[in-house]
């Protein structure tokens, strides 16, 4: 027998290359470096960020615009915890992710050895699963079943824990393990009762409304749902992560729903008599008070994570399995119907109660989020930080496709548009790719500029800067009396930092100027660095205040 | 209401942390958690005894069968089932109690296994009924020590809960 050795750092690279990968993001250190010496010699395409937590991001957002599981890689003890924020941010959001971490040797493993953190301890409830490899011939099995848990079913983050005596060691490798995952199995077709129980309850509907999440961007199920919605004649709204699910300039599209979500969304969801969830969780911020939501409706929740169904809300015809697939056995099941009745009503609140914003005298934020789209056409792949950007961004840039809008959803972290957009633009060569931040998150990763100059990555990010911490001073004039408690920033000079990281910066402080910025933004083929300075105090509206409501809202 | 699961988890290094980490971070309580090797040398099998209602009940299951290591979830509390648990207890016992403790150990079948100068150490197994009883009547002795294995449990018959009985359950569609 020709045995194949080679070290635990090589097994670990074939096995990544055989799950297709082709690039990953990291950052070097003491118990990764025989992974490093590794890649020094390999096909694998390493972009090297400034932080570990912009290479989580960086990997979250990458495998967000393409599809394809995203790839971290930190050495162990800080470098191993600057990744916990990303990985968080990735089981929040059901982004497939594999973060492959360094560990101090197996003899110096729970002696508080010099950067050794329990990372498997750490990051337990925030993965899907995660390993700690004691055995460098258990890591090829180990890498493939990662892939599989973290691209299957629901998707999630991975993380592999390796000791350094582990990618020291050397094994066999031929590349053809088999998993042992008994315990593993996500449920992917509906059960046909239960489909034919939604088919019926939908024909005996009168105002049915769609409740789109991020379960129909991951699924790829955005032809189905357009099927749906116009077959039905239903109308739908959709969640942060479910924008781009389906067009949003459709005329049955009626945004986001929720807090910041638009009147008629709110006003459908209050008045529906069934709700069609459609990969999404019923999270508190779209549903407001939960025994006012949805109340007359009936409600159908597909959702491939069977956990989710009646988490917060009761349902009464659950369907789990993969959303694609079971708006499919759907399709097959239902009749077109006519609502004209309902879709009249709704057509009379879009004219009655339109997304508007004043556009006089200072620079709005609303403007120049409404400007981007009309340059890009809706073309372009927009990350955002968190705030009330992201929220402007989500009400006032129309997604029309899936994978267009790559936000922090449910664990909200602020830093992570700057990284999340150069692994868009590293998955998305050539394509237009904006980062929408705040001037408060922008500085979260700022150091992650320098990675799109290292890399030549065109990036465009536009700051939308009022010298607050805008969401936060929203809130407390809105509920703490105008007390402005430490939200108040003071800020560096944008087109001077951009400069001295070797981007170009443009400051933009009048309407006038901000479409010839925009333009030289896209054009420019150096990241760009755009600070629109706009007015201090505007607010996100409308907002359904916390534990209100949805029909409950200001402005 | 109480209910006993019988859940099966491969046998990996973590998994009563990934278990009891579960139920900690969502709010579950667990009464008791009893853990050990089945006649399959990979797979542990764990008797869970929790409080709460059955949409209290249905999260917890769902958020275990969630858990890559979780193999099987069987609730038994509905069917016919063997309980057991072990207990082992030190009470005081000088010259003049010990006859009166040592009857009470004969009446509740339960075992005296060392003896020490002022104490007795006593075995006892059954279920929770059996032991709850068998503790009050040592009490006015003086318990010193007592420490329980949290209770174990089978279904009765020909039934398994075992790993080829059948796949994980079906989800509650």
């Amino acid at each position: 027998m020709c045995a194949n050795k080679l070290s635990g750092a090589q097994i670990l690279l074939k096995s990544l290359q055989a799950e297709g990968v082709d690039t990953i993001f990291g950052y070097p250190g003491g118990q990764a470096l025989p992974i490093y010496d590794a890649l020094y010699d390999s096909d694998i395409r390493h972009i090297l960020t400034r932080h570990e937590q912009g290479a989580a991001h960086a990997a979250d957002g990458y495998a967000r615009a393409t599809g394809k599981p995203g790839v971290c890689l930190a050495t162990s003890g800080p470098g191993a915890t600057n990744l916990v924020t990303g990985i968080a941010n990735a089981y929040m959001d059901s982004v497939p992710l594999v973060a492959v971490t360094g560990q101090v040797s197996q003899s110096l493993l729970g002696r508080d050895s010099f950067q050794e953190a329990d990372i498997t301890g750490i990051t337990m409830p925030i993965t899907k699963h995660n390993y700690l490899v004691k055995d460098t011939s258990e890591l090829a099995q180990i890498v493939k079943e990662a892939f599989h848990i973290a691209t299957t079913g629901r998707p999630g983050p991975v993380l592999i824990d390796i000791p350094r005596d582990v990618s020291a060691g050397t094994a066999d490798y031929n590349g053809r393990e088999e998993m042992n995952l008994p315990g593993y199995q996500p449920v992917l077709d509906g059960d046909p009762r239960q489909v034919l129980k939604a088919a019926e309850a939908i024909a005996g509907s009168e105002r049915p409304l769609i409740y789109a999440g991020g379960g129909v961007v991951i699924s790829g199920a955005h032809d189905e749902l357009l099927r749906l919605a116009e077959m039905l004649m239903a109308p739908v709204c959709a969640t942060l992560m479910g924008l781009g699910g389906f067009p949003g300039n459709h005329p049955l599209s009626l945004g986001m729903l929720g807090m910041h979500g638009t009147k008629y969304a709110n006003f459908a969801v209050c008045d529906c008599d069934l709700l069609i969830a459609v990969g999404a969780r019923f999270d508190d911020r779209v549903t407001g008070k939960l025994e006012t939501f949805a109340s007359m409706a009936k409600i159908i929740h597909i959702d491939i994570d069977p956990a989710e169904i009646g988490k917060n809300v009761r349902v009464d015809i659950p369907i789990v399995g993969d959303v694609k697939r079971v708006l499919n056995q759907l399709l097959e099941a239902l009749q077109p119907r006519l609502g004209e009745a309902w879709r009249d009503k709704i057509l009379a609140w879009k004219k009655e109660y339109p997304m508007s914003h004043c556009d006089h005298g200072k620079l709005k934020p609303q403007t120049v989020i409404s400007e981007i789209y009309n340059l890009t056409r809706g073309d372009a792949r927009i990350a955002t930080d968190v705030g009330q950007h992201q929220m402007w961004t989500a009400q006032y840039y129309s997604f029309t496709k899936p994978r267009s809008l790559i936000s922090s959803g449910g664990l909200g972290a602020m830093g992570y548009g700057l990284p999340a957009a150069i692994g868009v633009q590293v998955g998305c060569p050539g394509e237009t790719v904006f980062d929408i931040a705040g001037d408060g998150s922008i500085q979260m990763n700022i150091q992650e500029l320098c990675t799109a100059v290292n890399y030549e990555l065109p990036i465009n990010v536009a700051i939308i800067n009022n010298g607050y911490l805008g969401m936060v001073r929203q809130w407390q004039e809105l509920f703490y009396n105008r007390r402005y408690s430490h939200s108040e920033l003071l800020n560096p000079d944008f087109v001077k930092l951009a400069e001295a990281y070797g981007a170009e910066g443009i400051r933009v402080t009048k309407k006038s100027e901000l479409v010839p910025a925009l333009e030289q933004a896209i054009r420019s083929s150096k990241p760009v660095m755009l600070d629109f300075v706009v007015d201090r105090e505007d607010n996100v509206m409308p907002m359904v205040p916390p534990g209100e409501s949805l029909d409950r809202m200001l402005g | 209401m109480t209910h006993t699961l019988a859940v099966l988890v491969e046998n990996n290094p973590g998994v009563l942390a990934r278990v009891a980490g579960l139920f900690s971070r969502r709010g579950f309580n667990i009464d008791s958690l009893a853990v050990g090797r089945t006649e399959d040398p990979s797979v542990s099998r764990m008797t869970i005894v929790v409080e709460g209602d059955d949409r209290y009940l249905e999260q917890v299951n769902k958020q275990l069968h969630k858990l890559v290591d979780v193999i099987k979830i069987s609730d038994i509390t509905r069917d016919a089932y063997v309980d057991r648990e072990l207990v082992l207890i030190k009470v005081h016992a000088d010259a003049s109690k010990r006859a009166e403790i040592m009857q009470l150990v004969d009446i509740f079948r339960a075992r005296i296994v060392d003896v020490g100068l002022k104490t007795l150490t006593v075995e006892i197994t059954g279920n929770e009924g059996k032991i709850d009883a068998f503790e009050d009547s040592l009490r006015p002795f003086g318990i010193k020590e007592l420490v329980r294995t949290g209770k174990i449990a089978m279904l009765r018959g020909t039934k398994s809960s075992s790993k080829n009985n059948s796949q994980k359950e079906g989800d509650v569609n």
